[in-house]
């Protein structure tokens, strides 16, 4: 299995494998690997599986110690507070590691995993794959419902990865340097986006044994764009920020600093009237073969 | 994933090895390109100098937005192997809109690419042997094969192994780089299969006896006795202004194909006229220079090439390299024609089972005894990602050959599939919407990309096919064996990519000032057809694109009438010596044209006639705005059109 870190040289994966990692602290990079998680949770040390898919997929059958919480809870809280609160009840303080997954491509993940960071849980990370190619490659998998004693978790916002409607209309009117980066698919993009977006569709970023490509090849794909690497990048989808989440998570992998996600998306910003750009001199939505 | 990888290699050795992969695309292609987008963004290279870099390498623009590519990927003789449809099917996915064209030159389209991300589809496309290279611009574009190379019982011989070593010949050749215009060659299995008469140059398999001057393309095996060669035809062509091929000889042995090639492309290469784009295919040049003085100028330079040529240049046209060595079923021999469609004694109607039905229109017998090609009916070529996976897995499954062939009726053909496996293989496809039935009829409409994606086009010929195909296959008209042999095809332009002059029933798209309207039409041509004995269509009449699904039924149904009549004149004694009650639609539209019709329909102005009423749109626009516009667009219809990039 191709192992899925930030650095990616051959000399960090080789003192990866000699360190053995887990410990208390141990600092996750943004993508975790499947077997650093099973080292993890077989060394029983404060790592915290967090599970996104819906509560019944997660009762028939779980990664081992995992805990759920469902996507649609997370938005239901949508407050920082209430977001502390989650994190609070399922046992994770400030310091416990977290991965979390999903069986939507990540996409689902990448939104909580955002959301955490977001009030200040910055040790988290994706699982390299969904729970349904976790299954197929054989791995442990169980059915016990875990609940962990309730922690104590501080409320530290990360302002400089979150934008809103008017942000994203200040950044572009008059910060030329700020890229909008939509995430939806080719057609519903040409079809309308928010004025100056590019397209980085989240059927990019992923590959077929991961919900994220490799470092490097992330890096060449936003490279080939002539995307600088110290560019504000803000992110966006459809409606809720989990396709943009993906995205923003291939961005950092990428190695990009400055990325934001927009997470009320192109649904908040054409319900208050925002201004678009449309192309209708083509009919490609013909070409489909749906 | 280890574990489907597995799974993956234990399915594949159910058929037989993976055919070799010629491998035509090159690694530091996708560089160089990745390199020069970087380059032109920076504004260092032209836009001129770019967009000839950018075509040569099989990029062409996209409708309107520069910004944007289509990527034609070179499929050589049309033949395509599982892992190549699963690479098409994911690059699809990450860089395209999930779906991939077919178009009717055996390429593969990839539409509204980001020019940043060409060169990312260009890097899959080698892992996988493919390549984009020469697929647009000025050179010779995919080289053309029949899809029923090797399992036509008429063919002479295979010519798959000839059509793939020319390609690998001129690919990259130096000779090829810088032609006045594009140049298309296409190999056909016999005289009634391929479009030999409509490409610069086409070529038909033929074996000479020795013993005797007579030729034939119609023997199923070559022995020691006979020599292989080929009934070359040179400048015939489709566009805005179409020609009928030429025959160069009555036979060229095969050990002069490619000193007869490379003749062609050198005269087209001094002579062809570099100045008038409208006017630079080859076909212009013989026209004007007419075809006698062309004729003699190919046979001299042909020997100037023959006695020039290096051993070594010569040694790069391989055909043993191309040749299929694998234990492939052999030809019994017994049969000698393809078998008369439908393969069905039982009478098969709209309420027949679906296998039934896709039987019926959609598979034929192999000169391999026990062997047929099935057919996947697409809609205008278009397929999903998750299709092309599901036909990848079905070729595994399926194909004793292992590869399938994509046709220039925008399909795809499974060859060597055991009668036995034919349900298995239905129910397979059928499980993923690509049983349809009618692949082999009226029923499968070819459309261009028109407006979904063309800076040419001027009507969205692509969803006017797919509402043809629809409203077809929902009439039944695919169980109709008069049909069968009528074929419709439609451009978005003039400019023939649809190939509709070689069509039953063609039609080119248009605007027309109607009711002080702008409004998409179709100019309608009768009688086109391929094959060796290929013939043009002729204009008939313009057709407002929504009354166009109304004429070509009125059509048929003027057409049963005559039938119908000829049949009750027949029975009465009254009815002449012909069999007009017998005759298909074709071929009554081939009478027609000659001014031949018996009925009361005799000649096109009397068709034109019958028609009047059924084009009429309603008066007012006002009311009936939708009439007035284009399929797939809410909105008033407007011309609009920019350069094209055929010609870079």
């Amino acid at each position: 299995m191709r192992s899925l870190t930030t650095t990616t040289t051959a000399a960090t994966a080789r003192k990866k494998k000699e360190a053995k990692v887990p410990d208390e602290d141990f600092k996750l990079p943004i993508v975790c690997d499947a077997d650093t998680l099973r080292s993890l949770i077989r060394r029983k040390k404060s790592v915290r599986v967090v599970d996104v898919r819906k509560a019944e997929d997660y009762q028939r059958e779980h990664i081992p110690t995992a805990v759920s919480l469902p996507l649609a809870r997370v938005l239901e809280n949508d407050q920082p507070e209430k977001i502390v609160t989650l994190l609070e009840e399922l046992g994770i303080s400030d310091s416990t590691p977290v991965v979390v997954y999903d069986d939507t491509f990540g996409a689902l993940a990448a939104r909580v995993a955002w959301t955490f960071q977001y009030v200040g849980h910055d040790n988290t990370a994706l699982l390299e794959m969904t729970f349904k190619q976790w299954k197929e490659l054989g791995l442990e998998t169980e059915k016990q419902q875990h609940t962990f004693s309730r922690a104590r978790h501080l409320l530290n916002i990360k302002k400089e990865i979150y934008v809103d409607a008017s942000y994203v209309e200040a950044a572009a009117k008059s910060k030329p340097s700020t890229l909008l980066v939509d995430s939806r698919e080719r057609l519903n993009y040409l079809t309308e986006h928010i004025p100056g977006a590019r397209n980085i569709p989240y059927t990019m970023v992923g590959s077929e044994d991961s919900i994220l490509r490799n470092a490097e090849e992330l890096k060449r794909l936003i490279e080939n764009r002539g995307i600088a690497n110290d560019a504000e990048i803000i992110t966006y989808c459809g409606s809720v920020g989990t396709l943009s989440g993906l995205t923003y998570y291939a961005l950092k992998l990428a190695g990009f600093k400055n990325v934001k996600l927009y997470p009320k998306s192109f649904k908040e910003w054409k319900a208050l009237g925002k201004p678009k750009e449309e192309f209708k001199e083509a009919t490609y939505w013909d070409l489909s073969a749906e | 994933m280890k574990k489907s990888r597995v799974a993956a290699s234990a399915v594949r050795s159910k058929s037989a090895a993976p055919k070799p992969n010629p491998r035509w695309g090159r690694e530091e292609e996708t560089e160089i390109f990745a390199k020069n987008v970087r380059l032109f963004r920076q504004g260092k290279i032209s836009d001129d100098d770019f967009r000839r870099f950018r075509l040569q390498h099989g990029a062409y623009g996209s409708r309107l937005r520069m910004d944007y590519s289509m990527v034609r990927i070179k499929v050589p003789g049309g033949e395509i192997t599982p892992e190549q449809l699963e690479k098409i099917a994911s690059l699809s996915e990450a860089f395209s809109i999930g779906s991939a064209h077919v178009s009717t030159r055996q390429n593969i389209q990839l539409h509204w690419v980001q020019l940043e991300d060409v060169s990312e589809v260009m890097r899959g496309l080698v892992e996988v042997g493919l390549t984009t290279r020469e697929a647009c611009g000025n050179t010779v574009r995919n080289v053309m094969c029949s899809h029923f190379a090797g399992v036509c019982p008429s063919e002479a011989f295979d010519a798959t192994p000839y059509a793939k070593a020319i390609a690998r010949f001129l690919l990259r050749n130096p000779m090829c780089q810088n032609l006045p215009r594009k140049f298309k060659i296409n190999f056909s299995c016999c005289d009634s299969h391929g479009l030999v008469r409509v490409a610069d140059i086409g070529l038909v398999p033929t074996v000479k006896k020795p013993s005797s001057s007579s030729y034939t393309t119609t023997t199923t095996e070559t022995s020691d006795e006979t020599s292989r060669g080929f009934k070359i035809y040179l400048g015939g062509g489709l566009g805005a202004a179409s020609f009928i091929g030429h025959l160069l000889e009555d036979f060229t042995p095969e050990d002069r194909l490619l000193a007869t090639c490379m003749a062609t492309i050198r005269l087209f290469d001094r002579h062809g006229n570099r100045e008038n784009m409208a006017r630079n295919r080859m076909r212009y040049l013989v026209h004007e220079m007419g075809w006698e003085r062309f004729q003699k100028m190919v046979l001299k330079e042909r020997s100037i090439v023959e006695m020039t040529t290096s051993y070594s240049t010569e040694q790069l046209f391989d055909v043993k390299s191309h040749e299929d060595t694998r234990q492939l079923p052999k030809a019994s021999g017994r049969m000698t024609t393809m078998t008369k469609l439908p393969m069905l004694n039982v009478k098969v109607t709209k309420d027949s089972l679906g296998f039934e039905r896709w039987l019926h229109t959609n598979a034929v017998q192999q000169k391999q005894e026990g062997y047929f090609t099935a057919f996947i009916t697409l809609g205008a070529g278009d397929i999903t990602a998750s299709q092309l996976r599901v036909l990848a897995s079905a070729i595994r499954d399926y194909s004793a050959e292992g590869v399938a062939r994509n046709t220039p009726q925008q399909n795809f053909a499974l060859r060597y599939v055991r009668e036995t496996d034919l349900p298995n293989l239905y129910e397979k496809l059928a499980s993923a919407g690509l049983a349809n039935p009618g692949a082999l009829t009226i029923a499968s409409a070819v459309g261009c990309s028109g407006t979904t994606s063309c800076n040419l086009a001027i009507t969205n010929s692509h969803r006017l096919a797919k509402e043809v195909q629809r409203k077809f296959l929902e009439l039944g008209l695919d169980i109709d064996d008069s049909l069968r042999d009528a074929t419709i095809k439609i451009s978005g332009c003039p400019n023939s990519c649809g190939q509709h002059e070689i069509a039953t029933i063609g039609f080119f798209g248009g605007a027309t000032r109607m009711n002080n309207t702008m409004t998409p039409t179709y100019t309608m041509l009768f009688g086109g057809s391929a094959g060796e004995a290929g013939e043009l269509g002729k204009a008939v009449m313009r057709v407002p694109a929504k009354r166009v699904i109304d004429t070509t039924l009125k059509i048929i149904e003027l057409y049963k009438n005559e039938r119908a009549a000829a049949a009750v004149a027949a029975a009465g004694g009254g009815g002449g010596d012909e069999d007009h009650h017998h005759e298909t639609l074709h071929q009554w539209i081939i009478r027609l044209i000659k001014g031949q019709g018996s009925g009361s329909i005799k000649n096109l102005e009397g068709m034109k006639a019958a028609l009047a009423q059924v084009i009429q749109l309603p008066s007012s626009p006002q009311q009936d705005p939708d009439a007035y516009r284009d399929y797939g667009s809410d909105s008033n219809f407007t011309a609009k059109t920019a350069r094209g990039e055929c010609a870079a």
